[in-house]
């Protein structure tokens, strides 16, 4: 306990020294916060992300701005420490007045903001896949929701490669938690018996695998096509794939589908073992177009690096900035209320070749993509969504979630709407 | 002389190829069908494609095992300009190719002028067996066996004929034996009572996969023979008890591995806390250190792994020692006896070792390739397999803790250390420089926790957190060993990872932690010493 306290005194001192105001300006300019943590844990995920904010919004000033000014980027460090992200949000708006924040990367540090960007009516884009089952007035969500990845990827194992035994492997948290349930109602609702399903849930960061991966195995060899679906998080992938191949599971006997899995975290990986086993997600790096070959070009060079690679979470927020921009030009304001209101129905390019909307609900219109995985550490794409999916934030295979909607606009104006009993529970 | 009895086995194949082979695709003239497999494979899309390989197995044609092969490995490419097939070896940004039909060099070209003739898992497989197809007649036993073994899935009565021809030219013992069992599958599926009943009895205790799912699915038939019920029941028992067996053996060999593992983190944290007191935080980020070490080593000499991987390991144990010394000497040398800011100061020290990793690695994990002599497994029987990088922790920790041990209990260091940790004044009244030896045994700890690091870059990932996954598991497996004791350290890491590696099954990874942990504490509440007290004056 002593050590988790000195842990956030000592990230609170070196976060409060990061602060970064960037180009003392003379004439005014228009804030945009960027929330990710740089240190602790989770730095490994998330300062990709703060340098993709830094280059959207140096290409934007590039363009002149927005509404005339220039845009000035304010970037706060919570360290990876969750109560540490409602403080920085809370500094973010009140004290550096930002017009947007992009940030956060796990649930629990989206639910800790939550509260502060619905008290002090601010804008928040979330850009991480996420276990859905949330709405709320000041969040946009621009990552997939469970029916824009594992929901299709689980279609796509079944149908197109005949998949009759699961494996639900996951990390414990929420996210792998709500996820697994919504794949088993939705297995079970597609005639799946309870024998036929394996849930298997591991601590952060587990290391050895060798038990977990032996049962894998058993439950595999018994004749029918099996499956591992995979919302193992993190820095336990490596291990697991590793066990993987060295127990001799290949991915043409049981193939993994990793919904966490990215070229990000391939970069860090020998990949050898992997080769074959897929990925589902709404953007890949060797999507073949000009708008995403530009962005790669842009990226590469921002960042003075050829080898550095670009991912999904990245794609969310070119997609939630490019919306930002064009609803502060239609609302020609960055006014929260007007933003919220200019923003749904905003289409902008997304970078798989098609273009995303935003829907009343807060989520956005995605194509799916699986992927396999290729021995240089890239996705080859093997199947697709023939048009975009429109994300849904309350989950319609859960008890209690299924009769729920989401609307911004008004006058229904509400996040959880029951259709049944007509009523509006919770945020308004 | 060794092709005469092979040359007999071609007959029986060629049959049996004939009996696989699609009839339809039989018809048509064998060089258009591999021409024509060629041109579907270049434009086609996946399923197409599924087509273009059958085709091109069944074609004859001597080039088709090469192109099939190099299509698996991701070899195959066609040139984007004019559609030509060729092999490719890709470096960097060129790309050296061969045509893929003629064979002959065709130089170096740019890699972004190629483009990759793409497969998926579906068409993994099917390439798999088509080439195990062409490979029953493969020279290599290894090969055949697989070959046979692919067989079994989709063998039906009609089989054991062929099966029975293959057999008699077989010479290499564990393929028959995988015959056999192919020959006993084939009459359980047939309707011959009597030859199922005899195929049963052959099988008892036979651990194949195949086998077993076999018989669960014949005692799922309905009204089925009870004469051939009953004796297959009584294989599935005996079938069961020898599976129950090996899956104990197999626990105990997970337990022991992952004890292996803690022994290893472990160790050094045994010599700066056991023997000189020193509540050391920021163990996990030498092992860390030892880590990135391998790393670097490895980016050194990328063209060989494993000798790079010998060199990590003294290189690692001087980087993590070295920094042990400078912290001992800058840092906890002013702190002796006061444990509270000896732990909030070593704590401090880890953020900034972590942090300054960050700085210079980036946050993203480093990957660290595995020799090829590490990866896979041995394979024991069917259901038990040995994964041999685990095999070389466990022997590795073993002979770290034995050299160690060695080290001392035979050295003149070892001797100072030891009797600086049971009387510091005595040992300063007979002429031990106490200082020095407390810098020496702090930076041998963090050296061996450095050594740890690299075994550990083989296990899991290299990053700036890796030593916070191992400090705690650390932590516990010294305090429940008993502070101070080697051989506690040794019993106590193996203890824990079999207990750990028995409850997991029935109760889950995250729950079996939490068992071991509340455990030890209740063991410590009972024995606060843990399993081995010191003895001795530093006991009181």
């Amino acid at each position: 306990m002593k050590s988790t306290l000195l842990a956030a005194t000592l990230g609170c001192a070196l976060a409060i020294g990061s602060v970064f105001t960037g180009h003392a300006r003379a004439a005014e300019t228009i804030k945009v916060g960027v929330l990710h943590s740089l240190s602790g844990t989770m730095a490994i995920s998330e300062t990709t992300l703060k340098d993709t904010m830094l280059m959207l919004i140096t290409e934007q000033n590039k363009k002149g701005g927005l509404l005339g000014k220039q845009l000035e980027a304010v970037v706060i460090d919570p360290a990876s420490d969750w109560p540490l992200f409602a403080e920085k949000a809370r500094e973010l708006i009140e004290k550096e007045k930002v017009a947007a924040v992009f940030g956060c990367w796990t649930s629990v540090s989206r639910k800790s903001v939550l509260p502060v960007f619905e008290e002090l009516n601010s804008l928040l884009f979330y850009p991480v896949q996420y276990e859905g089952e949330e709405s709320s007035k000041n969040v946009f969500y621009t990552g997939a929701a469970p029916n824009q990845q594992a929901i299709p990827a689980v279609d796509y194992l079944m149908n197109d490669m005949n998949v009759k035994r699961w494996v639900l492997a996951g990390t414990d948290y929420v996210y792998p938690r709500t996820t697994n349930k919504i794949l088993e109602a939705y297995l079970k609702s597609k005639g799946v018996a309870d024998a036929d399903i394996m849930i298997n849930y591991t601590p952060f960061g587990h290391s050895d695998w060798q038990s977990i991966v032996s049962d894998i195995k058993k439950f595999g060899s018994e004749g029918k096509k099996t499956a591992v679906v995979s919302t193992i998080n993190g820095d336990a992938n490596v291990p697991f794939y590793k066990e993987l191949g060295n127990q001799g599971i290949t991915a043409d006997t049981i193939p993994v589908v990793a919904f966490s899995v990215g070229e990000e975290e391939l970069s860090g990986i020998d990949t050898k073992p992997l080769v074959g086993h897929l990925a589902a997600w709404n953007y890949f790096m060797s999507v073949d177009n000009e708008v995403n070959d530009a962005f790669i070009e842009n990226w590469q060079s921002f960042i003075k690096s050829e080898k550095r690679v670009t991912n999904d979470p990245m794609e969310a927020h070119y997609i939630g900035f490019s919306m930002w921009v064009k609803a502060v030009e239609k609302a020609g304001s960055t006014d929260s209320t007007a933003v919220q209101e200019a923003i749904i129905g905003v289409t902008v390019p997304n970078l798989s070749g098609g273009y995303s909307a935003m829907m009343p609900n807060h989520h956005i219109t995605k194509p799916v993509l699986i992927g396999e995985i290729q021995e240089d550490g890239q996705f080859e794409v093997v199947w697709q969504t023939s048009g975009m999916v429109a994300g849904d934030a309350w989950s319609d295979f859960l008890e209690g979630s299924k009769d729920l909607i989401s609307d911004w606009r008004s006058p229904l104006s509400c996040g959880n709407f029951n259709v049944k009993t007509g009523e509006c529970s919770g945020s308004k | 002389m060794q092709h005469q009895p092979r040359k007999h086995r071609i007959l029986p194949l060629l049959t049996l190829l004939i009996m696989l082979l699609p009839l339809s695709s039989m018809a048509a003239d064998d060089s258009t069908l591999f021409t024509e497999g060629i041109s579907i494979l270049i434009k086609g899309n996946f399923k197409e494609k599924q087509l273009a390989i059958q085709q091109i197995a069944a074609s004859g044609d001597s080039r088709a095992r090469g192109l099939l092969q190099a299509l698996l490995e991701g070899k195959l490419y066609r040139i984007k300009k004019d559609d030509t097939l060729v092999f490719a070896e890709i470096t960097d940004s060129r790309a050296h190719i061969r045509s893929a039909l003629g064979g002959e060099n065709l130089g170096e070209i740019k890699k972004r002028k190629l483009k990759k003739i793409t497969i998926n898992n579906g068409l993994r497989t099917s390439l798999k067996s088509s080439l195990a197809r062409i490979d029953l007649s493969s020279p290599d036993p290894a090969v055949r066996l697989q070959a046979v073994n692919l067989l079994i899935i989709g063998l039906s009565p009609k089989d054991s004929g062929l099966l029975t021809n293959l057999l008699e030219t077989e010479t290499d013992d564990s393929v028959r034996e995988e015959l056999l069992t192919a020959m006993n599958i084939a009459a359980l599926r047939g309707d011959d009572h009597g030859a199922a009943v005899t195929a049963l009895k052959q099988l008892h205790g036979n651990l194949s996969p195949a086998v077993r799912n076999e018989i669960s699915s014949l005692l799922n038939k309905e009204n089925l023979d009870e004469s051939l019920q009953k004796e297959a029941l009584l294989v599935q028992r005996s079938i069961q008890s020898k599976v129950s067996f090996f899956g104990l053996v197999e626990k105990l060999f997970f337990g022991l591995s992952l004890g292996s593992v803690l022994v290893l983190a472990a160790i050094g944290l045994a010599i700066t806390f056991g023997v000189i007191g020193v509540i050391n935080m920021a163990h996990g980020e030498l092992i860390m250190l030892g880590a990135y070490t391998t790393y670097v080593i490895q980016q050194l000499m990328p063209n060989s792994i494993g000798l790079a991987l010998f060199l990590s390991i003294p290189a690692a144990f001087l980087v993590s020692g070295l920094t042990g010394i400078i912290i001992e000497r800058s840092v906890i040398r002013f702190l002796y006896g006061r444990p509270l800011e000896t732990l909030l100061a070593t704590f401090g020290i880890s953020l900034i070792l972590q942090q300054t990793v960050r700085s210079i690695f980036s946050p993203l994990n480093r990957s660290v390739a595995t020799p090829a002599w590490m990866s896979g497994s041995i394979q024991i029987n069917p259901i038990l397999s040995l994964t041999t990088n685990r095999i070389t922790i466990l022997i590795f920790s073993l002979l770290v803790f034995a050299g160690l041990y060695l080290l001392l209990r035979r050295s003149s260091l070892g001797l100072q250390v030891r009797a600086v940790s049971q009387n510091r004044a005595m040992a300063r009244a007979m002429g031990v420089q106490a200082a020095r030896v407390d810098a020496l045994t702090f930076g041998l700890g963090s050296g061996i926790a450095g050594i740890a690091g690299v075994a550990l870059a083989q296990l899991t990932n290299v990053g700036p957190n890796l030593g916070q996954a191992y400090i705690i598991d650390s932590f516990m497996v010294v305090v429940f060993g008993g502070v101070g004791n080697l051989w506690g350290t040794l019993i106590g890491g193996l203890t824990l990872g079999v207990a750990n590696k028995f409850i997991e099954p029935w109760a889950g990874a995250v729950l079996a932690k939490i068992i071991i942990l509340v455990f030890i504490i209740l063991f410590i509440q009972k024995r606060p010493q843990g399993l081995f007290p010191q003895k001795g004056r530093a006991a009181e």
